[in-house]
């Protein structure tokens, strides 16, 4: 039982995961002003489920060593649960720990990047875990669907 | 009931096989760089009549396949033939006039004279060798006004994608609407035309060379990790002292589960370094604003069984991710700047 439920989990993954789409880096470019899509990521990330954890704001650091440059912030976005489970059980992850999603802006449009979820998935053994990435990047890509959409 | 749930996502997995969405999947995997219409941003435009009216829709897939090593533009390995098709005729969909077919026939010209063609009049764009200019389309941080950046043409995934005939008949029209223009116009024979031809399909094997030297980093672990023989807190010190003594800011020193959980109940046992050196930062931002993602500098000593570990990402398994050759030389400096740190800390 327990192993055609094991079958039956690995099948499904299987269907649903796949085709497993492209590109180790996940981008969306916006109209929307920086403000904009700031307001426009954070408010899809609580709506699927995660906090964001930090901001860090590249941009104050660099302006005040005296280099000009335009708004630039680094957003840490998880579940606390899931992440402290993950790194109590995989310290090797805790270095990419909480994801990090860069936003800045670029010629009045913004720009978000984050590395997808999957490549996370190379650094642990367990099979059951890594069925946390796969849900992360379907959740990562819809973040980025709404944040592109905020535009129309 | 199993047997309805795994019809319920055969089903579900099938239509999402059968119909994609090539509007969608351009807006998706496409858009951050081409522009959401295919006028261009990050890389060439691609909406462009004088393009797309003499490319095949071969050469559209495999560029989508095969993307550009090295060049920004990633090798989508992993969509569908299906999808790749549906993206190809939503691109097809900014144009009216008809496909051109692919056509394979092999131009034999004479490389050598090819070569001088191209030193006079190529390389002041498409730089010494084809190696491309510098940065790429209408790069990141990069006004918009400005001119096409031109394309790397020694490169093994636009080698793979054009045929001999489009290379003289994209030569030969040149790309109305670009800094590509008529080279016939501009004088050369169509002799010269097919001698530059075989010059630019003789770059065949160094540009798998280059794509070798890309490909190495693809074994590189994700993270750099070393064991302290210290205990966290002396770690920490150790760290903190590398840090200084290597001309990096440090930014501050937090628990790793701050901001995961109420404060004052962090894992005492888990901590992360932040730092950075600025000049660095700043030069590296100006060439790919995406790395800005693995930034600020951090490195995390997590104490577990007794046991500390410290550990970083790995930049130059990351170099790959952003596909730009021009960062690898400063993820390959990252790279030595974290094994130093790590390594001073644990002497
Ligand atoms: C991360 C940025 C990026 C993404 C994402 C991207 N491209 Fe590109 N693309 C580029 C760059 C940059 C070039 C030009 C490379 C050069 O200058 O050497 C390019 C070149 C191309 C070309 C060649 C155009 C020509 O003039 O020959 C095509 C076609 C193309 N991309 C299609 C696509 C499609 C379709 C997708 C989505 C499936 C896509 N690209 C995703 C950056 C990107
Ligand atoms: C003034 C600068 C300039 C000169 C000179 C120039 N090119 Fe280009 N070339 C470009 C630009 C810019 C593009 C990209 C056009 C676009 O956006 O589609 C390009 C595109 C191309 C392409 C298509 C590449 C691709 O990725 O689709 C080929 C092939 C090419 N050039 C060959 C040549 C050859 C051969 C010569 C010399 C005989 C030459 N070019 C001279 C600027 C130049």
């Amino acid at each position: 039982m327990k192993i055609l439920n094991k079958y039956f989990l690995v099948l499904v993954m299987a269907l649903i995961s796949s085709p497993v789409l492209a590109g180790d880096l996940l981008m969306v470019r916006t109209q929307q002003s920086f403000p904009e899509a700031m307001l426009a990521l954070q408010t899809s990330v609580k709506e699927h489920g995660y906090e964001v954890t930090r901001v860090q704001r590249i941009d104050i650091g660099l302006t005040g060593m005296g280099y000009k440059t335009d708004k630039y912030r680094v957003v840490f976005v998880g579940k606390p649960s899931e992440i402290q489970y993950l790194i109590n059980k995989y310290p090797v992850l805790a270095a990419y720990m909480p994801p990090q999603i860069s936003i800045f802006a670029e010629h009045g449009e913004t720009v978000l990047v984050t590395a997808n979820p999957l490549i996370y998935a190379e650094m642990i053994d367990e099979e059951a875990d890594k069925v946390l990435f796969r849900r992360w990047e379907s959740d990562v890509y819809s973040v980025f669907d709404d944040v592109r959409d905020a535009d129309e | 009931m199993k047997t309805f749930v795994l019809l319920f996502f055969l089903s579900l997995s099938l239509s999402a096989y059968s119909a994609p969405h090539g509007d969608e999947l351009f807006a998706r995997h496409c858009s951050a760089c081409h522009g959401k219409d295919g006028k261009g941003g990050v890389g060439v435009p691609i909406a462009l009549a004088s393009f797309l009216d003499s490319v095949s829709n071969e050469y559209l897939k495999k560029t989508i396949r095969h993307g550009r090593p090295g060049r920004i533009m990633p090798a989508f390995e992993n969509l569908s033939d299906a999808q790749v098709g549906a993206i190809v005729i939503h691109i097809r969909s900014w144009s009216d006039k008809p496909v051109p077919k692919e056509d394979t026939t092999v131009i034999k010209g004479n490389v050598a004279n090819g070569k001088k063609v191209f030193a006079g009049h190529c390389a002041q764009c498409h730089g010494e060798e084809g190696v491309g200019g510098i940065g790429t389309g209408v790069t990141f941080s990069r006004k918009r006004d400005l001119p096409i950046i031109a394309p790397a043409l020694n490169n093994a995934g636009f080698l793979a994608a054009a045929s001999d005939v489009m290379l003289r008949d994209t030569i030969t029209l040149g790309r109305e609407g670009t800094p590509m223009t008529s080279m016939l116009v501009a004088g050369l024979s169509e002799k010269d035309i097919d001698d530059v031809v075989s010059y630019v399909r003789s770059f065949e094997k160094s540009a798998a060379e280059l794509k070798q030297t890309l490909n190495k980093n693809d074994n590189e672990p994700p993270v750099i990790v070393m064991q302290s023989p210290y205990g966290l807190e002396e770690t920490v010190e150790n760290l903190k002292q590398a840090i200084t003594d290597q001309n990096f800011t440090l930014i501050r020193t937090d628990y790793l589960e701050h901001g995961l959980v109420p404060e004052g109940s962090e894992n005492k046992k888990q901590v992360v370094l932040h730092f950075c050196n600025f000049g660095f930062l700043f030069q590296a931002l100006s060439l790919d604003p995406r790395v800005g993602m693995f930034l600020p500098c951090r490195i995390t000593v997590i104490e577990k069984d007794g046991k500390v570990q410290i550990s970083t990402i790995n930049p130059k398994r990351l170099s790959k991710l952003f596909n730009n050759h021009e960062l690898d030389s400063y993820c390959d400096e990252m790279y030595e700047v974290y094994n130093t740190l790590l390594e001073d800390a644990t002497l």
